[in-house]
Parts: structure tokens; C-alpha cells; sequence
């Protein structure tokens, strides 16, 4: 069966201006998906802020560059995933409009795999 | 099957027709069959490349049999066991090469007793059209593919009616070809609870088309008749397919009640005509018949569906004996109700248009002017035409001016330009010369 990465954005402007009360809901709605879609969930977990990140980059003298942040600069930044293992598309798509994400949205991306 | 085989395909023109009544065969069972030989043939081969060569094949096939053995007494039957036994040929010679993409996933196949008899292909044509308007493909190919897929349509002929180069078209189709593999976008008929989404997009699409064809978006002609013809032949074979649901039928009224003009929509010159200068004895009656019929059969659905409030007020024009009978106030009706189903600024600009003549000018144009703000509207010719006929109508020549000149720059189909040109021409001579 075909598995699915279901991508968690947030806008941080957006997170940053949320009440405590907010984050309570979030973290119940996030329990209450776990257990309805239990059985398609392989794993996942949320990420600290986009502010923790750290990129590597190849140089052009066979080195590395390492930067302070994300990857790409956007307004939304990935907060979190979901690794789900489902049919197809279309339940995996169904699958991820449950996923809680009051702050931005979510990304479906399949997994490749290699024979 | 090699990598250069796909690509003559995927350049291929189509199959040529010789001749003679075979070939007339062959033919009408292209535009009619193509649909159901190539669904039929995706469930052998799980491969869309795949089953549109094994298709192309057996049109070819057929060209040479049919010739010398006559037509088949159910040529859709005869290509698609032609068509899925060359699949079958070619999967067997192709098990032990590289896949470049993955099967298609579709719901455990229930093998019927003998592949190819007759009786036993399944209509496949609803899985094959989900697959195509799929919202997680881009509208653009979505549309693409189905005049492609289900149409039959060549590369070339697709990106002629799009006004897109070949090497463009082609990119496209086969980057949505391999989303569909790779993300694994089912061969399936969505579930009851996905359905009335997913036809919505399905009419979407089959409805841009008729829009595309109906008036081009540039070019030299104002209607492309072979587009038209498909939307329509796509949205009979949606309500043969899905006849109770509202949504198809309210779109194949549309497209009846709108085309029914199509005769009369430019004069022996090639000159645009407006819908009160059209002669209206010359609409096509049994079209609108067929419309009118199936508007009630759509409006009988609650809440009623966005074409088929469409067709509605298509059908309160067709059946005006003369454009001064004109029920505006029932337009108007159908319009409020219209923009609160389907809040979109063209929809609201359409209002406008039908307050201007259920009022009068003044507020027509008070109407237009409320929706200065909408981005959407600022590069939209017929807001600025609109503007332009309401000011005309006020006696504000100057800035009707302004307003066809604007509404001259945003359009690209020539008859179109032609008629805004004339407008402007006539607005010369009306104005005051001092």
C-alpha cells in the first residue's frame, strides 16, 4: 500500500499570535485524530520553530555550508507530519483534511519507493 | 515496448482516414467509441501511455478490416477486443523490461469470463473521466486530459485549441500522466460521500470547455465549433452516465440553451452579432426544447446548482420571442439567487449587466461600479465593455470611450475586437463636436 507524508505548515505569525487556551484545543484535536486514524498512522511528530532550524549546503570546494533556519524562507514553515500508509490519493487526501492544522495547512506528498 | 514507440505515439497525429464507408466507420467510432475502448483497455494495462497506443493500434487495425470485412455490428466492442489484446501482447513482452512509472491503482478487478468478449467490457468511462478532473491535478490539465483521453484528441490538437505550443501541451500531459501514476490517483468512482465534490469538478471542466469554444479567448474565429461539439457530446455522456444527478443535467442544459444561438451570432459578413440584434426564429428549437426540459428536471433539486441556475436564465432569453419581451426581473431573480450560491465577481458583473436592463442605465452602471474593487474584474474585457454600453446608453461619450478603448486592449478574439471597434467608431459620430 502506498504511503503518504502528510506535511504540517503553519504560518508563525499566525501560531506566534494564539492563546494558551488554542494550543490546549490544538494538542486534543491532534489526540482525537491519532486515535480515529490509528490505523493508517505510521508515525509522526511535531517540530520546534522554524527559528531552531539549521541548513546544511553543499560548497563548491567539496565542503559544507551551514546556515542558522530553514531551508526556504516562507511565510509558512513546516511544523509538524503525519506518515500515513492508505490505499490511494484519494483516502490519503481524506485522511489529511482531518489533520489539525488551524495555522496554515497541510502538504500531501507520496513516498517514493525504490526497488 | 521501447521509449522512442511511446514518443511516436505520444507525436502521433491521430489515425488517418482513407476513403470510403469503412473508413466513414471508423471514424464516426472514433468520436463515438474512443472513450469507452480506452477505459476498457486501462484495466488490462494499468498504464495510460500504454492503452492509448494499444487504442491508436486498433483504429489503424480496424481502418484495414472493416475494408475487407465490413463494420463490425458493434465496432466499440470490436476495438476494444482488438485493443486490449495487443495490451495484453505487449505487457507480456514488456514483463521483463524497467517500468518508467508505476501501474494505476484500481479496485480488485473481477475477471470476467474470457478477456474481450463482447458482453462481458465493463464501462469503464466514469473511472477514466475521475481520473482525468482530478482536483489534485492543475485545471489546465485536467482539461488537457480529457480532451485527450477521453476525446481522443491528439497533442497537437489539444494544444491548438488552447492556443498553446505542442512541446508545451505535450510537457503537460505528461507531467499529469505521471502525478497520476507516482501519487497514485485511483482508477476509481469516487464514494457516494466524495460524489457531488468530485462531479462538481468534472462539470467544471466539461464547462470550460464550452466557454473556450463558445467564444475563443483570441484568435480569428468567434466560436470553435469542434469545442463546443465536445463539451457538448461529453456532457450527454455525463447525464447517460450519472442521470440523476441535477448538476449534469443543468449543464447539458446550459450548453443546449447558450449554443442554440450559435447560427445566429454573426451576420453573413462574419460580424458580431449582440443578443438583441440576433434573429431569433433562427435558434435552434429542438435544442432549446431539450434545455427547457431538463432546467425544470435541474431546478428541481434543492438547493438548486450553479448551471442550473445558469441554464435558467439562458432559457428566460430563449424563450423570449424578441429581446424587448425579455423577462429582466425574473434574470435578476435568478441572478441574486446565483451570486448567493456562487459568490464569484463574474457572476456579480452578470447581475450588474441584467439590473441595467431591468432598471435602467444608471443603475446598471451603479451596480457595475460597486464591484470596482474586485481584482478579478480589472483585467476582465467585459466589465469594461459592459461600462463602456452603459455609458454610451447615458450619453457620457467621453468615458464610454475610455471604456471600449480599455475593453479593446484586454480582447484577443478578433470578431470581438471587430465589434468593440465599430462601437467606438459609432460613438464618434454621437458625440458632441465642440
Amino acid at each position: 500500500m502506498p504511503q503518504y507524508l502528510v506535511l504540517i505548515y503553519d504560518d508563525e505569525a499566525v501560531r506566534s499570535a494564539a492563546n494558551p487556551e488554542e494550543f490546549e484545543r490544538l494538542m486534543k484535536a491532534h489526540e482525537e485524530f491519532c486515535a480515529a486514524d490509528g490505523a493508517v498512522i505510521r508515525g509522526g511528530n511535531a517540530l520546534q520553530g522554524a527559528d531552531t532550524a539549521t541548513s546544511i549546503r553543499p560548497d563548491s570546494a567539496g565542503g559544507f555550508i551551514v546556515t542558522d533556519g530553514a531551508f526556504a524562507e516562507t511565510k509558512e514553515v513546516l511544523a509538524g507530519y503525519y506518515l500515513v500508509e492508505v490505499a490511494h490519493l484519494d483516502e490519503a487526501l481524506a485522511v489529511a483534511k482531518r489533520v489539525p492544522a488551524p495555522f496554515g495547512g497541510v502538504e500531501v506528498r507520496p513516498i517514493r519507493v525504490f526497488e | 515496448m521501447d521509449a522512442a514507440g511511446r514518443d511516436r505515439v505520444e507525436a502521433g497525429q491521430g489515425v488517418q482516414w482513407s476513403d470510403g464507408a469503412s473508413a466513414a466507420a471508423v471514424a464516426e467510432a472514433h468520436r463515438r467509441e474512443w472513450a469507452f475502448v480506452l477505459a476498457a483497455t486501462v484495466r488490462v494495462t494499468r498504464d495510460l501511455d500504454l492503452a492509448e497506443e494499444c487504442v491508436q493500434d486498433a483504429y489503424a487495425q480496424a481502418l484495414a478490416a472493416w475494408s475487407d470485412r465490413g463494420v463490425p455490428a458493434k465496432p466499440g466492442a470490436w476495438l476494444t477486443t482488438v485493443a486490449r489484446r495487443r495490451a495484453l501482447e505487449l505487457l507480456r513482452r514488456e514483463a521483463t523490461m524497467r517500468r518508467r512509472l508505476p501501474y494505476l491503482l484500481m479496485e480488485q478487478i473481477e475477471p470476467g469470463p474470457g478477456d474481450g468478449d463482447a458482453p462481458d467490457i465493463p464501462d469503464d468511462r466514469l473511472r477514466l473521466i475521475f481520473t482525468c478532473c482530478h482536483p489534485a491535478l492543475s485545471v489546465e490539465a485536467q482539461v488537457a486530459l480529457t480532451l485527450r483521453l477521453l476525446c481522443g484528441l491528439s497533442t497537437a490538437e489539444v494544444a491548438r485549441a488552447f492556443l498553446v505550443g505542442e512541446a508545451t501541451m505535450a510537457a503537460r500531459i505528461t507531467r499529469a500522466k505521471k502525478k497520476i501514476a507516482t501519487a497514485a490517483i485511483p482508477y476509481r468512482v469516487p464514494a457516494t460521500d466524495e460524489l457531488p465534490a468530485r462531479v462538481d469538478a468534472v462539470l467544471t471542466v466539461v464547462h470550460l470547455l464550452f466557454t473556450t469554444g463558445h467564444t475563443a479567448p483570441a484568435g480569428a474565429e468567434l466560436i470553435r465549433g469542434d469545442l463546443v461539439e465536445r463539451s457538448l457530446e461529453l456532457a450527454r455522456l455525463l447525464r447517460t452516465l450519472l442521470p440523476d444527478d441535477a448538476g449534469v443535467a443543468g449543464l447539458l442544459a446550459l450548453i443546449l440553451l447558450t449554443d442554440a444561438r450559435r447560427d445566429t451570432r454573426m451576420d453573413a459578413n462574419g460580424r458580431l452579432l449582440p443578443l438583441p440584434e440576433q434573429e431569433r426564429s433562427r435558434w435552434d428549437r429542438r435544442a432549446i426544447d431539450e434545455g427547457v426540459a431538463l432546467v425544470r428536471h435541474a431546478l428541481r433539486h434543492r438547493p438548486p446548482g450553479r448551471f442550473a441556475l445558469m441554464a435558467a436564465i439562458a432559457a428566460v432569453h430563449a424563450e423570449a420571442p424578441a429581446w424587448q419581451d425579455t423577462d429582466w426581473a425574473e434574470i435578476v431573480a435568478l441572478y441574486d439567487l446565483l451570486v448567493r450560491l456562487w459568490p464569484s465577481p463574474v457572476v456579480a458583473l452578470n447581475r450588474a449587466v441584467a439590473v441595467g436592463f431591468a432598471i435602467g442605465p444608471a443603475a446598471g452602471l451603479a451596480a457595475l461600479d460597486a464591484l470596482v474593487a474586485e481584482p478579478q474584474l480589472a483585467g476582465y474585457a467585459y466589465a469594461a465593455s459592459a461600462r463602456g454600453a452603459f455609458l454610451a446608453r447615458l450619453g457620457r461619450f467621453g468615458e464610454a470611450r475610455v471604456a471600449y478603448e480599455e475593453a479593446l486592449l484586454l480582447t484577443e478574439n478578433a470578431v470581438e475586437r471587430a465589434y468593440l471597434a465599430a462601437r467606438l467608431e459609432n460613438l464618434t459620430e454621437n458625440e458632441p463636436s465642440c
